[in-house]
C-alpha cells in the first residue's frame, strides 16, 4: 500500500495536440478516481476541466472517463495506490482535458436558435 | 463594456431542472406559457430529487385508512411550533393529486394487492409513504418528469446554463443572467416570471450528501434580488449518514432504506442501545425523529461514548446473511466491493447535512415578496419549520414545483428588457472569464473547504455563541477578503473556475444568512440546538425573517408563525 498515487491525464482542448500530466495525489483507503480529480483541481492544477454533479453517489452519471481504455465512472472507480491513467471518452466531442460534450443535442444551447 | 452577446426571451424562466424544476415547467406550460428549464447541471440529472432514495410521504389511504389532515398533524409536531401551516396544508392535500398524476406518467409506485404500497417512517402515525424501489425511488421521479417535459409543447430545456444574477427592474423581476459553461460567455434572458427551483444548501457543510448543485444558490440569488428568506437557522442533519469504512458509488444516506426494511440496531463505541437516555425509542425499530437522534449521536461522542471514526455503531448483525441478502440482493454485492459485510460486522454512521428547512419566503401560490419571483422545492422556506418530517422532501417539489409553476404563467407579464438593467452581471462573468498570468491569490477548492470545515464545526449540529460568532467574523472576511482576490485560473471551453467564484459567493451569503439567524435564535429547538442554550424557550415560538438592505447588510426580524384552521386553507389559486 502506497501513501500516494501517480495520476496521468490527457489535457488539451478540441483542436490542440494532447499531452499527458502527472500528478502526485496523496492516497487515503477507498478513494475514487473523482476524489483524486478533486483534490488536484483544487490543490494542484486549478484548470483541470472535468465533469461531476453528485459527489460519488453515482446518481448524477455524468463523470463518465476512460480509465485505463475502459469506459468508467470516476467516482466508482477505487485507486488502489500506484498509477492510474486517465482520458476523455473518445465518442464525444471534446470540450477540454476530462470534459466532453455529453450533454443530449435537445438541451444544448444551440437548440435556441 | 459589451452587452452578452447572446440574449432569450421566455414568458416564465425556470432555474434548476430536478423535482420541483421540471414540475414547473410542466405546470406553466400547461398554462400556456413558453418555458425556458435551465439547469447548471444536466436538466433531471443533478439536484436533489435523482439522490432520493425511498419513501414520498403522502396521505393516500391506500396501505391504511388515512386524510391529508392527519399528515398536516404529524409534519406540524415534526416541525417544532415553526411550520408555516398554510404551506404544511399545501403539501399535505395537493400531494395525492401529484402522486396519482405521477402513476398516470408511469413513475411506476411499487403495489401490493392492487393497491399502492405504503410504508412506515419515523414521525408519521400510520404507513404512509409510497416509494417505487427502496434506493431508486429518486431517479424514477427524475426520469418521469425528463420524459414528460421532453413530451411537453412549450418547453426548451438547456443543460450547463448557470443562473448567476436575478435582474429586477422597478421592483419587479425582469429575468436572468447566466453563464454558459461550455463556452465561458455571459447570456441574458428576459423573462415575464421567473421560478426559482435551484434547490438548497447542504454542499456548505463538510460531511453532506449533496452535490455541486446544493451550494446555497436559490437563497443567495432570491436574497441579491430582494426577496426576504425565513428559518435559515434551520439545516438539517440526516443521524445516520455513512462514515466507516469508506464507501464510494452509493449516497451516503442509503441507511435509511435499509432501517426502514430490517430495523438494524444503533449502538455507541461501547455496543449499547443508547436513544431510549434521549427521550425517544429504537430498540431495532426505526422510530425516533432524526433531530433526536443526531443530537443523540453527537451527545455520545462527546461524552467518550462514540465510535471508532466519532460516531456511533449500526448492525445487522443479528438478522442473518441470507435474510440480508434476500432484502437488498445485488446491493450486498455492491457493498461487498466497498469492504463492507453486515453479516460479519457493523459500520460507523454519523450525522452528514442532508436538508434546508428554511428558504425563501412564499405566500400559498409560491410567490415570493419581489413581484413575479416564484420559488419551488428545498427552495421554499417554512413549510417544515424546524424539523422536517421524513418523506416530505420529494412530496413539497412535485406540490410546491406545480403550484410555482401554475401561478407563474398565470400572473406573468409580457417579457420587457433593457441591457442596462443586467450591465453590472454580465460584467462580472465577462471579468472573471479573463485569464490572469498569476500563481498567486487564494484557491477557490481550500476556500471552499475551509467554508464547509467552518460551518460543520461552528455552525453545525451544536452551536453557541462563541463558536457562531466567530464563524461570523470570518465568512464577513470571506466576503469582503478573500472572494475579490478569488480569481479563476482557466478559461476556454468548460472553464470550471467562473461557475466556482459565483459559487462561492453565493455560498457566502447563504452562510452568512444561517450564522446571523443561528445567533440570533436564543434557544434549541428543532434542528438548532445551542449548547449554550439548551432549553426550548416558548417566547420564541416565532420564524425569523432575514433580508438584505443595500448592497451588503443583511437585515433580521421576527414574525408571527403563519397559523391555518383547515378551513382557511383554500385550494392554492383555484380558478
Amino acid at each position: 500500500m502506497t501513501d500516494t498515487v501517480a495520476v496521468t491525464i490527457q489535457r488539451g482542448a478540441a483542436g490542440e495536440t494532447p499531452r499527458d500530466d502527472i500528478f502526485t495525489v496523496p492516497y487515503r483507503e477507498g478513494m475514487s478516481l473523482l476524489d483524486a480529480l478533486i483534490w488536484i483541481r483544487a490543490h494542484a492544477d486549478p484548470t483541470l476541466a472535468f465533469r461531476y454533479s453528485c459527489i460519488n453517489a453515482n446518481s448524477c452519471k455524468e463523470c463518465v472517463v476512460s480509465v485505463e481504455g475502459r469506459t468508467e465512472y470516476a467516482c466508482t472507480t477505487r485507486l488502489t495506490g500506484g498509477a492510474v491513467s486517465v482520458r476523455p471518452i473518445g465518442n464525444k466531442r471534446l470540450l477540454r482535458d476530462l470534459a466532453t460534450d455529453t450533454v443530449p443535442p435537445k438541451e444544448k444551447f444551440a437548440a435556441q436558435d | 463594456m459589451a452587452d452578452a452577446d447572446t440574449h432569450l426571451e421566455t414568458d416564465v424562466l425556470v432555474v434548476g431542472a430536478g423535482g420541483a424544476g421540471m414540475y414547473a415547467a410542466i405546470a406553466a406550460a400547461r398554462g400556456g406559457a413558453r418555458v425556458l428549464l435551465l439547469d447548471k447541471s444536466l436538466v433531471g440529472r443533478g439536484g436533489a430529487t435523482i439522490m432520493a432514495q425511498m419513501t414520498v410521504a403522502v396521505a393516500m389511504g391506500e396501505q391504511a385508512p388515512d386524510h391529508w389532515t392527519r399528515h398536516h398533524a404529524d409534519t406540524l409536531t415534526a416541525g417544532r411550533g415553526l411550520c408555516d401551516e398554510v404551506l404544511a396544508a399545501l403539501l399535505c392535500r395537493e400531494g395525492p393529486d401529484r402522486i396519482r398524476e405521477m402513476d398516470e406518467w408511469g413513475v411506476g409506485w411499487t403495489r401490493e394487492d392492487g393497491h399502492l404500497k405504503q410504508v412506515m417512517a419515523p414521525g408519521h402515525d400510520r404507513p404512509r409513504c409510497v416509494f417505487v424501489d427502496f434506493l431508486n425511488t429518486g431517479p424514477a421521479v427524475a426520469k418521469t418528469l425528463r420524459g414528460k417535459v421532453a413530451k411537453t409543447d412549450g418547453i426548451t430545456r438547456v443543460s450547463n446554463l448557470s443562473v448567476t444574477s436575478l435582474v429586477t427592474h422597478d421592483g419587479r423581476v425582469a429575468g436572468a443572467v447566466a453563464l454558459d459553461l461550455a463556452k465561458g460567455n455571459p447570456v441574458t434572458i428576459a423573462a415575464g416570471a421567473v421560478v426559482l427551483a435551484a434547490g438548497g444548501l447542504t454542499r456548505l457543510y463538510r460531511r453532506n450528501s449533496a452535490s455541486v448543485n446544493m451550494g446555497g444558490e436559490s437563497y443567495a440569488l432570491a436574497l441579491d434580488a430582494g426577496a426576504s428568506l425565513i428559518d435559515m437557522e434551520f439545516v438539517q442533519f440526516f443521524p445516520i449518514g455513512h462514515l466507516a469504512p469508506r464507501l464510494v458509488g452509493m449516497d451516503p444516506i442509503m441507511w435509511d432504506p435499509f432501517r426502514y426494511k430490517l430495523g438494524g440496531r444503533l449502538l455507541n463505541g461501547n455496543m449499547e442501545e443508547f436513544i431510549h437516555h434521549y427521550g425517544a425509542t429504537d430498540s431495532g425499530a426505526y422510530t425516533a425523529p432524526r433531530d433526536v437522534t443526531s443530537y443523540a449521536i453527537v451527545r455520545e461522542v462527546a461524552a467518550g461514548r462514540g465510535s471508532p471514526h466519532g460516531g456511533a455503531y449500526l448492525s445487522f448483525e443479528h438478522i442473518g446473511e441470507a435474510a440480508l441478502r434476500d432484502a437488498f440482493g445485488p446491493v450486498i454485492d455492491r457493498l461487498a466491493r466497498n469492504g463492507i459485510d453486515l453479516a460479519q460486522g457493523p459500520v460507523e454512521v454519523a450525522p452528514i447535512a442532508h436538508y434546508h428547512m428554511g428558504g425563501i419566503r412564499v405566500d400559498e401560490r409560491m410567490a415570493s415578496d419581489v413581484p413575479g419571483l416564484y420559488a419551488a422545492g428545498e427552495a421554499v422556506g417554512g413549510a417544515n419549520g424546524a424539523n422536517r418530517l421524513s418523506g416530505n422532501a420529494i412530496t413539497e417539489a412535485l406540490v410546491f414545483g406545480e403550484v410555482a409553476g401554475r401561478n407563474a404563467a398565470r400572473d406573468r407579464i409580457a417579457p420587457v428588457w433593457d441591457a442596462a438593467w443586467a450591465e453590472k452581471a454580465v460584467s462580472d462573468i465577462t471579468r472573471l472569464s479573463m485569464p490572469i498570468d498569476t500563481a498567486s491569490g487564494p484557491a477557490f477548492g481550500i476556500l471552499f473547504s475551509e467554508l464547509q470545515n467552518l460551518l460543520w464545526d461552528k455552525v453545525g449540529l451544536s452551536r453557541d455563541e462563541q463558536r457562531l460568532t466567530a464563524a461570523l467574523s470570518r465568512i464577513r472576511n470571506m466576503r469582503s477578503v478573500d472572494l475579490p482576490a478569488l480569481h479563476p485560473r482557466d478559461s476556454g471551453p468548460f472553464a470550471m473556475g467562473v461557475q466556482e467564484w459565483f459559487d462561492l459567493r453565493a455560498a457566502l451569503a447563504t452562510a452568512e444568512a444561517i450564522t446571523v439567524s443561528a445567533l440570533n435564535r436564543t434557544e434549541s429547538r428543532g434542528a438548532h440546538q445551542r449548547e449554550d442554550m439548551p432549553a426550548t424557550d416558548p417566547a420564541q415560538a416565532h420564524n425569523q425573517r432575514i433580508r438584505r438592505a443595500g448592497d451588503d447588510e443583511l437585515v433580521l426580524d421576527t414574525i408571527p408563525v403563519r397559523r391555518a384552521t383547515i378551513d382557511t386553507v383554500s385550494r392554492g389559486a383555484a380558478e
